[in-house]
Formats: structure tokens, C-alpha cells, sequence
């Protein structure tokens, strides 16, 4: 495992390497002051600095982010498999559900905020909603397409309707679960942050606001790379799952 | 418990593709059914098993009607169909899962009479293609129904692996003696393995010729190069051909 990482991670490791240090080089020959782009050395200076004040607003947005994506997570499974039982349901609701994937959740944001207020349930929406919908359209798509072998099979042996769902249909899907699960996971940490915009007491996105306003700019990068570490976090969490359950995975040749 | 399917009527699409299917699988009897491609043979056993509705006919099973009523009979289909999340051992008692129960001590005995008892506890794709088709095989067998439908088990395999599970088939099923109804396109797999080969004609598929099968049991490989055996091919085979005329 590590040995492949080493294998093919290396030329990332690399090229990121290799950015940082134009980044750097850049920044310094052409003395760009330090609120326009601050350099990554002094990003990771501020990060130190500024830890102790900005590690609750870390928790909060990671509490956030973790019990928005479960809920997102089970809504869209158990609206998935509706979906998936009852082909009238689907059939008319399908079309919206395709629809309403496009709607950018920051345009959202401000109307959860007139409707519900400036608590916690507007952010929690916004982030159940931000998870749902990939897991939802993934897991349907996985719970559709089950392997036709398999699926004759099970029909010629007589099978019922929930045998057909728990034997094959669901262990068939597992793998485009994932792929839904790993979806909503990078984007459970950038809905909170962007919930949180809309008016907080803490998190990463009043943090950055904050610095914002006040041309902090070395901050607002401490946010941003903190949110990028933070989704990678999440997505590490559901490859890890991805290994527990590699018998549904690997499939090995036809 | 023997099959009998009677007068079977099925089109698609106002196309006629069964025309009066009617013969008997026996208690116990190994019976071929032979026909040219796209001539009704997998259509007649989703009917069997169920899964389409015929136009017109019954199929019996031990005089009660079977007809659109799934679960009644066992099925090997030609691709293995073996759930690539389960192992070997889950797979061959999924049958008896679905109806009956679940008996583990049986299946392993059976897997290791197979020559399978090294990869109990492995996953279908470390597997070669006739050893998934043997797993395939013990599925069906160990499923409670008493009579086996078998959908070309055999050829998506090479011919020395074919020849291989020829022998192990004819092996297992004279130490178990279920009915078989058995789907095949070569003339020589039918006459080795079965007590009675259906030929059918193509479009509409009716019986033309239910042949006896002479040869004594148990059969063994020797039979294939015997001077009978070669008559009986080309009996078959003139059987067959007669379409065109
Ligand atoms: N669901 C369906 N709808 C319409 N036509 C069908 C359907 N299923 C099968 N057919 C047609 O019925 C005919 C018989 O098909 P079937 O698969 O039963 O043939 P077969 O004898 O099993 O052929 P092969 O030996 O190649 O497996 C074919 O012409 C096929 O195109
Ligand atoms: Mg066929």
C-alpha cells in the first residue's frame, strides 16, 4: 500500500513541491506586498500564530461538516432506495431531482437564511442538501444498473422483490455508493464553510470573513488550505471504508 | 417429479418463436434439448422457470401446474453467474438461501468432491473458467428444487476444459441423479451426457425428433471414440440437417 503510494504519489508529491517554490520565488523577486499574496512560508508562520485562536473554529466547522454529512448521507440512501422501489415515484420525480442538482447552493444560502433564520437548521440544510444529491444520483444509478447475469439468474431461482434488493441489488451498488459517499464528502466541508458564511458564531468561514474585511490575507490562505486539508481528511475517511468493504469492490475480469 | 411441458406457445412481437413445444424430462432422466441459434431454447426455459408467459400451454411438474409460478426449478445459466463479493462457499448455498435451508457441511463436502475444497474461502475471480463453472454447477445441485435447467453451461469454455467438465458433470450427476434439462448446440456433449436428446426446429421452434439415447451408464470418455458412438453422431446430425429440405 505504501510501497504504491511511493510508486505514484511521488510525481504529485513533486509537482506540488515544485509550485511551492515558484510560488515562493515569485512572491519574493517581485516583492508583492503581503495582503495582496502572501508567501507559503509566511502562511505557514500565520498558521502557527494563529492557531490557538483559530483551532475552535476548526472544531465547530468539522462538527458541522461530519453530522451534516451523515444526515445528507442517510437522506439521500433512504431517498434512493424509494426511488428505486416504487418506478412511479422515480419516473416523476426523477426529472426534478436532475434539475435541482444544478441550482448553486450559494444562491441558496441567503434564502434558507430569510426563511429559517441565522440558527444552525438553515446550515444543516444546506449541507444535507449539498451531500444528497450526489449520493442520491449515484446510489440510484448503482441500484439500476445491476448486473443483468446476476439478476437473471436470481429471477430464474425465483427469488422475491426483497431478496432481488439485500442479495444483489444493494451489494451490487456498493461501489457507486462509494463514489457518491466520496462526492459529498469534499463537499460537506465546503458547504459548512460557506453555511457559516451567512452569519456564525465560529467556524473556518467566519474566520475567513473576518481576516477578509480586515486584509488579513495570510489568514484567509491559513482558511482555505485548512478546508482543503480538512475535505482531503473526508475523502481519506470513505477510502478507508472503500478498503473495509473491498470484497464488493474488487471484481477482478469478466 | 418429472417435467412435462406440453404444447408450449410463445411469439414476440407477433413473431411465432415456440410453436407447440411439448416432451417430458423424466425422474431422475438427463434430457438435451438441441436447436439451431435464436431458435427458442432460452426462451422455452424462461417460461420453465417463470420469467415469460406463454401464449398458450402447460408445464407440469409432477402433474401440478408450474406455469408462471417461479421458484420450481434450479438454473445454470452459460456465463458462471457467481456474485464476485461472496466466496465460493457463500455462493453455492445462495440456492438453498433463497428456499430451504442453509447447509454448509454439505456444500463444503461437495466442493471438496469437486476438487474445489483449496478455494472454499476464495472469491470467484481468482478463479479459472471451468473451476467458476463447476462452483456454478454445485450451486445449481445443492438448490432444494429437484429439477436442473442448464443454459449452454459449457460453451464459453475451451475444448479441453470442455471435455474435462463433461466427464466431472456426467461423474456427479450419476452419484446424484437429478432431472436435467440441458441446453447444448453440440451434438456430441448431448449424446455423451444424455438419456434422451429433443431436437428443435428454428422459427417457429417445434420438436421435431426425440431420440433415445442407447449407451449403458456409467459412460466414460472411451465411449466417444467407439464405433457406435459415431453412428449415432451422424444419425443426429442427419436429424438435424433434414431441417433444410
Ligand atoms: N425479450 C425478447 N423480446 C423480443 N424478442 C426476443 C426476446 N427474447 C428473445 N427474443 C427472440 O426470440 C428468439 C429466440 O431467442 P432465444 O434466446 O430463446 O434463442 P436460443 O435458442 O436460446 O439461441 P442461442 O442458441 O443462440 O442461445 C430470437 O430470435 C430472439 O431474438
Ligand atoms: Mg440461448
Amino acid at each position: 500500500m505504501m510501497k504504491r503510494f511511493m510508486e505514484r504519489g511521488w510525481r504529485s508529491v513533486v509537482a506540488i513541491l515544485l509550485v511551492i517554490v515558484f510560488w515562493e520565488s515569485t512572491v519574493r523577486i517581485f516583492s508583492i506586498e503581503e495582503w495582496l499574496l502572501p508567501t507559503p512560508s509566511a502562511i505557514v508562520r500565520e498558521l502557527f500564530a494563529v492557531w490557538p485562536t483559530f483551532y475552535p473554529h476548526l472544531l465547530s466547522t468539522l462538527l458541522l461538516a461530519v453530522l451534516g454529512f451523515l444526515i445528507g448521507a442517510l437522506f439521500g440512501l433512504t431517498v434512493a432506495m424509494v426511488l428505486h422501489s416504487f418506478d412511479k415515484v422515480r419516473e416523476t420525480i426523477y426529472p426534478f431531482l436532475i434539475l435541482s442538482q444544478n441550482i448553486p447552493i450559494i444562491v441558496l444560502a441567503p434564502l434558507l437564511v430569510i426563511w429559517f433564520g441565522f440558527g444552525t437548521l438553515p446550515k444543516f440544510i444546506i449541507i444535507t442538501i449539498a451531500c444528497f444529491f450526489p449520493i442520491t444520483i449515484s446510489t440510484l444509478g448503482g441500484l439500476q444498473q445491476t448486473n443483468r447475469e446476476l439478476s437473471h439468474y436470481m429471477l430464474m431461482m425465483g427469488a422475491s422483490k426483497r431478496e432481488m434488493f439485500w442479495k444483489l441489488e444493494l451489494p451490487d451498488a456498493i461501489p457507486s455508493i462509494l463514489s457518491g459517499l466520496k462526492i459529498a464528502a469534499t463537499y460537506s466541508v465546503m458547504a459548512a464553510v460557506v453555511s457559516e458564511w451567512l452569519g456564525a458564531q465560529q467556524g473556518i468561514g467566519v474566520f475567513m470573513t473576518i481576516a477578509t474585511s480586515s486584509y488579513k490575507t495570510p489568514r484567509v490562505f491559513v482558511a482555505i488550505i485548512v478546508t482543503m486539508l480538512l475535505s482531503f481528511l473526508f475523502f481519506s475517511v470513505i477510502l478507508l471504508i472503500e478498503k473495509l468493504l473491498k470484497r464488493f469492490v474488487v471484481r477482478g475480469g469478466a | 417429479m418429472g417435467l412435462s411441458i406440453q404444447g408450449i406457445q410463445k411469439s414476440f412481437d407477433e413473431k411465432v418463436i415456440l410453436d407447440g413445444v411439448t416432451f417430458d424430462v423424466q425422474d431422475g432422466e438427463f434430457v438435451s434439448l438441441i436447436g439451431p441459434s435464436g431458435s427458442g431454447k432460452s426462451t422455452l426455459f424462461g417460461i420453465i422457470g417463470g420469467l415469460l408467459e406463454p401464449e398458450a400451454g402447460d408445464i407440469t411438474m409432477a402433474g401440478t401446474s408450474i406455469v408462471n409460478e417461479r421458484g420450481h426449478i434450479s438454473y445454470m445459466p452459460q456465463q458462471d453467474a457467481l456474485f464476485p463479493w461472496r466466496t465460493i462457499l457463500d455462493n453455492v448455498v445462495l440456492g438453498q438461501e433463497l428456499h430451504g435451508k442453509v447447509d454448509k457441511t454439505q456444500a463444503k463436502e461437495m466442493l471438496e468432491f469437486a476438487g474445489l475444497g483449496d478455494v472454499i474461502y476464495a472469491y470467484p475471480h481468482q478463479l479459472s473458467g471451468g473451476m467458476k463453472q463447476r462452483a456454478s454447477f454445485i450451486r445449481a445441485l445443492l438448490s432444494p428444487q429437484s429439477v436442473l435447467c442448464l443454459d449452454e453451461p459449457f460453451s464459453a469454455l475451451d475444448e479441453f476444459t470442455r471435455l474435462d467438465m463433461q466427464k466431472w458433470l456426467l461423474k456427479t450427476w450419476e452419484a446424484h441423479r437429478q432431472s436435467i434439462l440441458f441446453i447444448t448446440h453440440s451434438i456430441e456433449e448431448a449424446l455423451f451426457l444424455s438419456d434422451k436428446i429433443v431436437i428443435l426446429t428454428n422459427s417457429p421452434a417445434k420438436v421435431k425428433e426425440v431420440i433415445d439415447v442407447p449407451f449403458a451408464r456409467p459412460r466414460d470418455e472411451s465411449l466417444l471414440l467407439t464405433e457406435e458412438f459415431l453412428i449415432w453422431k451422424r444419425k443426429v446430425l442427419d436429424l438435424v440437417a433434414k431441417r433444410a429440405v
